[in-house]
């Protein structure tokens, strides 16, 4: 469980988050959705600790991330694992040193085991035979599953992604967004994804929170969100027209 | 100023929140493949071809007869160890190192590469730019003496082959009032101009914010930048020490 109170952020005297609260539970992918600008990725930054927030505390299971001394922030860091938005891979390396990386930086595990541990997880995301394939080498939705491995492989508790499905095709996209909600739930981790895809929601969301110019102005279940009334919501959701048939198919049946 | 007082910050966190020594190991070797011996090429042509040139130059400047022709070999051995070998390879060495540099950290930057280092807990900083530092001062010396050794080579070659001084005068000329500090001299330029051009480009890539066009634009700063820097110091050192 994560949980976050009152995160304030500004850069260059604009207030880019305005003090966000809520809670992120354990074995449920929890969304952070909102229109592009609204300061999603620097939420996830501040959560993860790449940006220092001006205000607030992250708690992570009850530990005072923000705070911490250096001990405890190695402790907890060695438990995030994050799936950025190219997939930032190293792109100097091969897929199976990517993966592999964490590994090597963080444990002393030995190398047969390391690599028993990266074969497995690149399995998991649905990889093989492209160990020793280069980064540039392979296609995007690959990026992706390659930057799960890698966050994954540490046995991480917590796993954030930054719009998993951007750049993707659709149906790449709702398995990518699919894989990371299995992988949640089979090793109960507490996972944050920030999104402004509405598919997502649907096909993932188990909480979703919006922000909105820097506030969370609604959070819910994904089975709620058509039927909130906050205006900035209804327009975020029903802005395609997708989503405004479904409503009226819905609207209609009761 | 202000940012020669980030540039100052970012040198010191170098040194905080370090990895294992193995790691640094392994990759100072791999920089100094990468930075010393893909810059050997082009370092040896324009030392050789600026040997010769400075040859033929000199003789062409020494009408007198009263001079004699070993002169011309002192001034080019001269010439070499104090400024070209030294500082006109810190130019190329900008040029080519520099961009290079300045281009792959601000790759990683705008990628997400340098955050998924920061997530792991990683000291990005030391981690990426320590071991090109370190890789700069090793190599960079050695490039030195090659570009020196090759200088007087292609001053050799120019003046012996096209006639203009004998074998005998040039070998001759090369040790005449040989003054060993220059050497030194030489050493200790290589070592600050190193650390110079690896540090700003690797301080200019690793604040790259934007996109591609921004990481054009760091390698060019970085290279210009790096030049000022090479040329100030160049001036302060022979104040200072000759
Ligand atoms: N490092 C930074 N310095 C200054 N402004 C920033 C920085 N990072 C983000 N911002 C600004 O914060 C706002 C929110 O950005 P971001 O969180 O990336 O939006 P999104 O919700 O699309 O992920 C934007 O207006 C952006 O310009
Ligand atoms: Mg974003």
């Amino acid at each position: 469980m994560i949980e976050i109170q009152n995160i304030k952020k500004s850069f260059d005297g604009k207030a880019v988050l305005k003090g966000i609260s809520g809670v992120f539970r354990k074995g449920k992918t929890n969304l952070i959705i909102g229109a592009s600008g609204t300061g999603k990725s620097v939420l996830l930054k501040c959560i993860v600790g790449l940006i220092k927030p001006d205000e607030g505390t992250v708690y992570y299971d009850n530990r005072d991330f923000t705070h911490a001394n250096r001990n405890l922030k190695t402790d907890i860091r060695r438990e995030i694992g994050m799936l950025f938005q190219g997939g930032a891979l190293f792109d100097s390396k091969n897929v199976e040193e990517n993966v592999i990386f964490p590994l090597n930086v963080l444990t002393e595990m030995p190398l047969d085991e390391k690599l028993d541990r990266v074969n497995f997880c690149l399995q998991r995301v649905g990889l093989e035979n492209v160990n020793k394939k280069m980064p540039s080498e392979i296609s995007g939705g690959m990026k992706k599953r390659v930057g799960i491995a890698r966050a994954i492989v540490n046995n991480s508790s917590y796993l954030f992604c930054d719009e998993p499905n951007s750049g993707l095709d659709p149906q790449t996209a709702i398995t990518i967004d699919n894989l990371i909600k299995e992988i949640t739930e089979e090793y109960d981790i507490t996972t944050v994804v920030v999104t402004h895809d509405m598919n997502s929601v649907m096909e993932i969301g188990d909480y979703v929170m919006f922000l909105h110019e820097g506030e969370k102005v609604w959070e819910g279940s994904d089975q709620n969100i058509m039927k909130s009334r906050v205006k900035e919501l209804n327009d975020f959701v029903f802005a395609n027209k997708m989503m405004r048939i479904v409503k009226n198919e819905e609207t209609s049946n009761t | 100023m202000k940012s020669i007082g980030k540039y100052i910050l970012f040198i010191g966190s170098l040194f905080v929140n370090r990895e294992k020594f193995k790691t640094y190991v392994a990759l100072t070797l791999d920089e100094c493949i990468n930075i010393g011996i893909n810059s050997l090429i082009l370092i040896s042509i324009v030392a050789t071809f600026i040997g010769a040139v400075s040859t033929i130059q000199t003789a062409y400047n020494l009408v007198s007869p009263l001079i004699p022709d070993y002169v011309i070999s002192q001034v080019v051995r001269d010439l070499t160890i104090l400024e070209l070998a030294p500082s006109i390879t810190a130019i190329v060495f900008a040029g080519k190192v520099g961009s290079n540099i300045a281009g792959e950290l601000g790759t990683m930057r705008i990628t997400e590469q340098i955050d998924a280092l920061e997530v792991m807990g990683i000291n990005s900083v030391s981690y990426l730019v320590f071991p090109k530092i370190l890789a700069s001062l090793i190599t960079y010396p050695m490039l030195v003496v090659i570009a020196g050794f090759l200088s007087i080579m292609g001053g050799y070659l120019a003046g012996v082959y096209t006639g203009i001084v004998t074998e005998a005068d040039y070998l001759y000329g090369l040790k005449v009032d040989f003054i060993e500090f220059n050497v030194s001299f030489a050493m200790i330029k290589s070592f600050v101009f190193a650390f110079l051009v690896s540090s700003i480009s690797s301080y200019k890539g690793f604040y790259t914010t934007g996109g591609a066009f921004e990481v054009g634009k760091a390698s060019t700063i970085a290279v210009t930048n790096s030049c000022i820097a090479i040329l100030l110091a160049d001036y302060l050192l022979a104040q200072l020490l000759l």
